[in-house]
């Protein structure tokens, strides 16, 4: 009787520490920031409640709106991107092409680079007069121009060019594990048939990936949400305010300019995409539990 | 060995639980910035001073300032604050003031008249109701115009402009000579800058206080307002087109090396200069200010000392304020950093030759004004820091700019 107890009793006990660390760390802290957005608080913390006063001065704001029109921009480009190139690198590697491990490696290797190196590494290359410019005069074509990084208009395509660079071969490896899950009969059906390999990957495979595909989509929209140190590193949101983004503009009120009011109504702001994107994610899985 | 090495820390051990009693009547702990090595040796000449008035001197240097005031505020507010900690001359610690969380210095200002003694827009931010709450170290003037030697002789220009015209014609001339006029690093904190001069040479000293330390709607929304931020754009049209982004040292290099003719940019740039082995008067030149009643801009570093009921730790506040503001400490300081002292009454002889144009501009009360930083909470600094940017690097109407920053301002 006290044995099966204490078996029925283990894996509550095992999962303990990381449900009050979801608890404490993750619900708590965002009630915490919820209340403080709703309060005048500057550099400290206060009780002063004042509304939606913090939100109403956020939607105002013409540096916030054009934040989340750059979040907007960058999130499509960026992860549309990054699951194309993954994609069709994998596919690549798939053909088991001679020196499969050292491509694999090569296009990993970007990932293992942190936001903040590849931004700097970026920055010098894409800066008018060095690198890629620099380069392409070099080779003879003495009128090239290439200043993306300092056009108001362009500034955040090069933070997507760096970033789409830096996490594709992190796609291309989760894609290529999915293709090397996927039945090797399929594929000798498929030609016993005479279908071309295009038309498989397509309408067989792809489908298929269903859920490696989900699960990419999500860690990409993640890392969309919490662009923050490729900016920095690249173009401290500028030129001018051309390139900031939703959560450089948290830090920065957070820390900068002691309004931790505002930055909390804008972190609370952030966290709906995030909600909204994971609640059909999580509803699909539990149906799927279900059935 | 072993048993060598074993004594020896449990030695260590004793003399660490013994240190305490025995130094804890003058043991400070001291968070600042200061960590590149001309800043670093300057900290190092208030270390010595007050080791050698019979303190303890505990470093904590953190690099960056924003990461540096985060730890202090965070140390303050768990509950572990140290003895003194640095922050700019602005209002970055009025909340912690109005939280009651600092200790005064009104015994030290007492003893030194410091109502006399500093300058207003000093006092404007370090006296809270009556009581001083900082003991300020130096000052910083961040609307130096520099200018290269080399380029003004190319282009002809025989004298210092001495007014915005005058200024204007010079960057005109520059041009004209194939050199970058103005050598400018696009960052929003540098354009700011660039402004605050423009505000306080071409708008006059009555203009800039009633828009900045007022913040008088009126005063934004006026014609001369307008007229000032039309030639802030002015501005822009002699810029080279890699400015965008860059460093404010990078821009100095240009300076440097012949390629800009002008810059506008804060006395920490006279280090890039001396590095180069440029002399001021020779291959540079700096000028406080447009003509010679143009304000200066005062900014600068000062120590709080978070709030303590421990006796020890108070009378460590109270001697480190007092070397703090010491004629010696503060010559010392501001020789290494750049700066100039707070006080007048110190041997300006020994600065370099800028930094005595810098006190002899201080010496007339008329010119003191302090930077934006010092009438603006961090908050409405960063609000206007943003309209500004956007100004200068997009396509906005001039009286779009001027609506966003009287919006900026209002509360």
């Amino acid at each position: 009787m006290l044995a099966r107890r204490f078996r029925t009793l283990t894996p509550f006990a095992a999962l303990l520490p990381m449900a009050l660390t979801v608890i404490v760390a993750y619900i708590g802290t965002a009630l915490w920031t919820l209340r403080v957005s709703l309060t005048s608080s500057r550099t400290f913390a206060s009780d002063n409640f004042v509304g939606l006063a913090q939100y109403e001065r956020l939607f105002d704001n013409e540096r916030w709106m054009l934040s989340l029109h750059n979040l907007a921009i960058y999130g499509l480009l960026f992860v549309v991107a990054c699951i194309v190139i993954g994609f069709l690198l994998a596919v690549f590697i798939d053909q088991n092409v001679t020196g499969e491990g050292v491509l694999r490696t090569v296009f990993l290797y970007p990932y293992a680079m942190s936001f903040v190196a590849t931004g700097l590494v970026w920055q010098w290359m894409l800066t008018p007069g060095n690198g890629i410019e620099q380069a392409v005069r070099l080779l003879g074509f003495p009128n090239f121009q290439f200043d993306w990084i300092i056009d108001q208009d362009m500034a955040i395509y090069t933070v997507v060019i760096a970033t789409v660079w830096q996490a594709s071969g992190l796609v291309m490896a989760m894609l290529l594990a999915g293709l090397r899950g996927i039945d090797p009969e399929i594929w000798k059906a498929a030609r016993l048939d005479g279908i071309p390999a295009w038309r498989v990957y397509s309408s067989i495979v792809l489908p298929m990936l269903g859920p490696t595909l989900a699960t990419v989509f999500l860690l990409l929209s993640t890392a969309v949400i919490k662009l923050y140190d490729a900016v920095v590193a690249m173009t401290q949101g500028g030129p001018g305010t051309a390139s900031e983004v939703p959560a450089k503009f948290i830090m920065d009120h957070l820390f900068l300019r002691s309004n931790i009011g505002l930055a909390s109504a804008g972190a609370i702001v952030l966290l709906v995409p995030v909600l909204a994107l994971l609640a059909p994610y999580a509803y699909a899985r539990s149906r799927k539990g279900q059935a | 060995m072993y048993r060598a090495r074993n004594i020896a820390a449990a030695c260590a051990l004793l003399a660490a639980a013994a240190l305490p009693s025995l130094a804890a009547a003058q043991t400070a702990e001291v968070i600042h910035w200061w960590t590149s090595g001309g800043e670093s040796a300057a900290v190092k000449q208030i270390a010595q001073a007050y080791r050698g008035a019979g303190g303890v001197w505990i470093d904590t240097a953190i690099a960056g300032g924003d990461q540096a005031r985060a730890v202090t505020l965070n140390r303050i507010v768990g509950g572990n604050p140290p003895t003194a900690a640095q922050f700019n001359t602005s209002k970055q610690f009025l909340d912690v003031i109005e939280q009651g969380m600092l200790n005064n210095v009104d015994e030290v200002a007492r003893k030194e008249s410091w109502d006399t003694l500093l300058p207003a827009p000093i006092i404007n931010v370090i006296k809270v109701k009556g009581h001083y709450y900082a003991v300020p170290l130096n000052i910083h003037m961040q609307a130096w115009i520099w200018y290269s030697q080399a380029a003004f002789k190319k282009a002809g220009i025989t004298r210092e402009p001495a007014n915005m015209d005058e200024l204007f014609a010079a960057l005109d001339k520059l041009k004209a000579a194939g050199i970058v006029p103005l050598a400018h690093g696009g960052q929003s904190w540098q354009e700011t800058i660039l402004f605050s001069s423009i505000l306080s040479n071409l708008g006059g000293k009555d203009l800039y206080l009633s828009v900045l330390r007022d913040r008088d709607q009126r005063a934004i929304n006026s014609d001369a307002f307008k007229k000032v931020l039309l030639a802030f754009k002015r501005m822009q049209s002699y810029v080279d087109a890699g400015s965008p982004g860059r460093n404010w040292n990078d821009a100095t290099a240009m300076l440097i090396s012949g390629k800009g003719g002008v810059q506008i940019m804060g006395d920490w740039a006279k280090g890039e200069f001396t590095a180069a082995r440029q002399v001021a008067g020779q291959q540079f030149g700096c000028m406080p200010g447009l003509g010679p009643n143009a304000p200066y801009l005062i900014q600068g570093d000062v120590f709080v000392f978070p709030k303590t009921t421990n006796p020890d730790a108070v009378k460590a506040q109270k001697l480190l304020a007092s070397v703090i503001v010491a004629p010696a400490t503060q010559l010392a300081f501001s020789k290494l950093k750049g700066s100039i002292p707070v006080r007048t009454d110190v041997d300006a002889s020994q600065l370099d030759a800028c930094a005595q144009k810098g006190m002899a501009a201080m010496k007339d009360k008329a010119r003191q004004v302090g930077v934006t930083e010092v009438y603006l909470t961090p908050d409405q600094n960063g609000a206007i820091q943003d309209v500004l940017t956007a100004y200068w690097n997009t396509g906005m109407s001039v009286d779009k700019a001027q609506k966003n920053f009287a919006a900026a301002l209002k509360n």
